[in-house]
């Protein structure tokens, strides 16, 4: 396939997209209430991943850290206490 | 690499059904799932009343009985298979040769009601018609004989066999099966369809086994049904199941006495019309032989299609036709005309003359069509003098393997033989089925594509019907249309790549370390 131009390339990726999904078969408002609902969940999924996911990575890594810098302690304590 | 080695037998009998990706199976599923979301959200429109219901409804007194547009079939319809219905039953004006003309028809309700333009799309290529050697025309010339024999009977015959239907031209014709076939004698029906189901009830009955394969016809399911018989159904072509299924039900014997079984029926067809594929024969003969069972052989879409001059499966795998108890065919598909035929040893036709269901209270066939199938047996046979029968044989083989070798170097799933002119390609998804057809219409082609419940549900297809009558350039054209089509819709799903040199495939002589 040689796509002239980008416009043309994202038709056939919204054409793919409706084969795909079997939307291609419905009536054009169907295919509106669809793309508004997967669309609606998309950009709840963007949104809560753009708040949510740095200070989640941050809590991991800090609980990570210090699990790796309490433990020469804690073992050498638990030796100790045998 | 598996094909390198096969040596030419292997090649003739064995299928190819190539599995799809993962990822196709399961986009298939997804896609059927939000269009069954959509079709309960409108159903539910339709109960509440915001929508009016085009499909037949109960009436209003009828709401407290048993419902009956309620089961999945109904739901089916309304919902899915109306949205796409523009791609079936389309009128077409003109005889159905390798090019036909078809009236355009357009929908304002979203295919609940159609109307015509009154435009007309000609000369599209017909890649759906049963027309394997191309004897569905109006040369005159090829027609002289049907035009006389027209003259001489009518058209109507007016009577059943068993009256005064028998006509000289019925006799000729059966003779003329017969030794086509190279059996002792046949006998013709009017109707394909109604030879299978009403001759099967005569051959057997209550205390009987059939054992019929798993994608069988629906007329020889019926005819199964009709006649009483137990039946058991083994997997597609497989002979281990077969093999399996014979010594459990002849050591089990009938359901309850455990008797043994009056006879043992194995139901096949020559090629499965949604496959492409063709019955392991030999095998099944050898199978028949050690378990004393008797075969009955659907040959509808293989007569005149497969074999070195037309004969059937039983000449393409070189056996001999007498081994098959009982042979069936039918005249609708390469003879171009309509009807059936049983042939076999001479006591079976002629019990099943006095004792089928179809022989004794059918209409007998008009004369044109049994003219049109004596003519069409005579070209293929060369008996009326030319070489044209021949050549379409030849022709339709080759026109075959062309288009199934094409198909595969570009990358498409095709199903069956390598031999056989029915050819099923895999769409898979449900949206790609109505796109892909309405695409090939738009490209002046005209498919045939099907969807459950015909098929399994995750295996929608095209299916090319090959005919001698098609040209190089028409095939040509065709495969050019499907290369561009299958990178624009993408169905190219074959992960199998083809080598560069293909002739080496057909190298007999090339096992040199195998």
């Amino acid at each position: 396939m040689d796509m002239k131009n980008m416009r043309e390339y994202v038709g056939w990726l919204y054409y793919q997209y409706l084969l795909i999904t079997g939307i291609y078969v419905l009536e054009p408002w169907e295919q509106s209430i669809f793309n508004t609902l997967l669309f609606t969940m998309v950009a709840m999924v963007i949104y809560t991943s753009y708040v949510f996911v740095p200070i989640h990575v941050r809590l991991a890594l800090e609980f990570f850290s210090e699990l790796v810098r309490g433990q020469p302690e804690s073992t050498v304590a638990l030796m100790n206490s045998r | 690499m598996v094909h390198l080695f096969m040596n030419p037998f292997e090649k003739r009998i064995t299928n190819s059904f190539e599995e799809a990706p993962m990822y196709v199976a399961v986009l298939t599923y997804m896609g059927y799932g939000i269009v069954i979301l959509f079709g309960y959200f409108r159903d539910f429109l339709r109960a509440v009343g915001f929508e009016k219901c085009h499909q037949a409804q109960e009436r209003e007194e009828q709401k407290d009985f048993v419902p009956l547009y309620q089961d999945f079939e109904n739901f089916y319809k309304r919902n899915l298979y109306t949205r796409v219905r523009d791609n079936w039953n389309r009128p077409i004006c003109s005889l159905p040769g390798p090019v036909f003309d078809i009236m355009e028809r357009v929908s304002d309700d979203y295919n609940w009601t159609f109307r015509l333009t009154g435009r007309t799309i000609e000369n599209v290529i017909n890649m759906g018609s049963y027309n394997y050697l191309g004897f569905a025309e109006n040369n005159v010339d090829f027609l002289k004989t049907v035009a006389e024999e027209t003259r001489q009977y009518g058209v109507g015959v007016c009577s059943t066999r068993q009256e005064l239907g028998n006509l000289s031209i019925h006799e000729k014709l059966e003779r003329l099966v017969a030794e086509f076939l190279g059996v002792e004698s046949a006998m013709a029906f009017g109707m394909g369809f109604a030879t299978n189901s009403m001759n099967i009830p005569a051959l057997v009955g209550k205390g009987c086994l059939i054992l019929s394969d798993e994608l069988n016809h629906t007329s020889l399911i019926l005819g199964a049904r009709l006649s009483g018989a137990t039946i058991r159904v083994f997997k597609h072509n497989n002979m281990q199941s077969l093999e399996k299924m014979l010594k459990e039900t002849i050591c089990s014997g009938q359901p309850r006495t455990h008797r043994a079984w009056k006879k043992i029926l194995i139901m096949v067809e020559g090629i499965y019309s949604m496959e492409g594929s063709l019955v392991r024969l030999p095998e099944i003969l050898v199978l028949k032989k050690k378990y004393k069972a008797y075969l009955y052989l659907d040959e509808a879409h293989s007569i005149g299609a497969v074999g070195p001059t037309g004969r059937g499966v039983t000449e393409h795998f070189g056996v001999d036709p007498n081994e098959v108890d009982v042979l069936m065919g039918t005249f609708t598909k390469s003879f171009g005309a309509a009807g059936g035929y049983i042939a076999g040893k001479k006591e079976l036709v002629d019990y099943l003359r006095s004792h089928s269901h179809s022989a004794v209270y059918a209409t007998a066939m008009s004369p044109p069509v049994v003219e049109q199938i004596i003519r069409a047996i005579k070209c293929i046979m060369g008996v009326d003098g030319t070489t044209e029968g021949q050549r379409r044989v030849r022709q339709l083989a080759e026109n075959t393997r062309y288009l199934r070798s094409r198909l595969k170097e570009m990358g498409f799933i095709i199903y069956g033989n390598q031999d056989s002119p029915v050819v099923p390609l895999l769409l898979y998804l449900p949206g790609k089925v109505g796109a892909f057809s309405r695409a090939m219409l738009k490209r002046k082609i005209g498919v045939v594509v099907v969807g459950f419940p015909a098929t399994p549900i995750t295996e929608a297809r095209a299916r090319f019907c090959v005919s001698a009558a098609h040209t190089r350039e028409m095939l040509d054209k065709v495969l050019q249309s499907l290369d561009e089509l299958g990178d624009y819709i993408k169905v190219k799903f074959s992960r199998h790549r083809s080598s560069y040199r293909p002739e080496l495939y057909d190298e007999t002589d090339f096992e040199l370390d195998s």
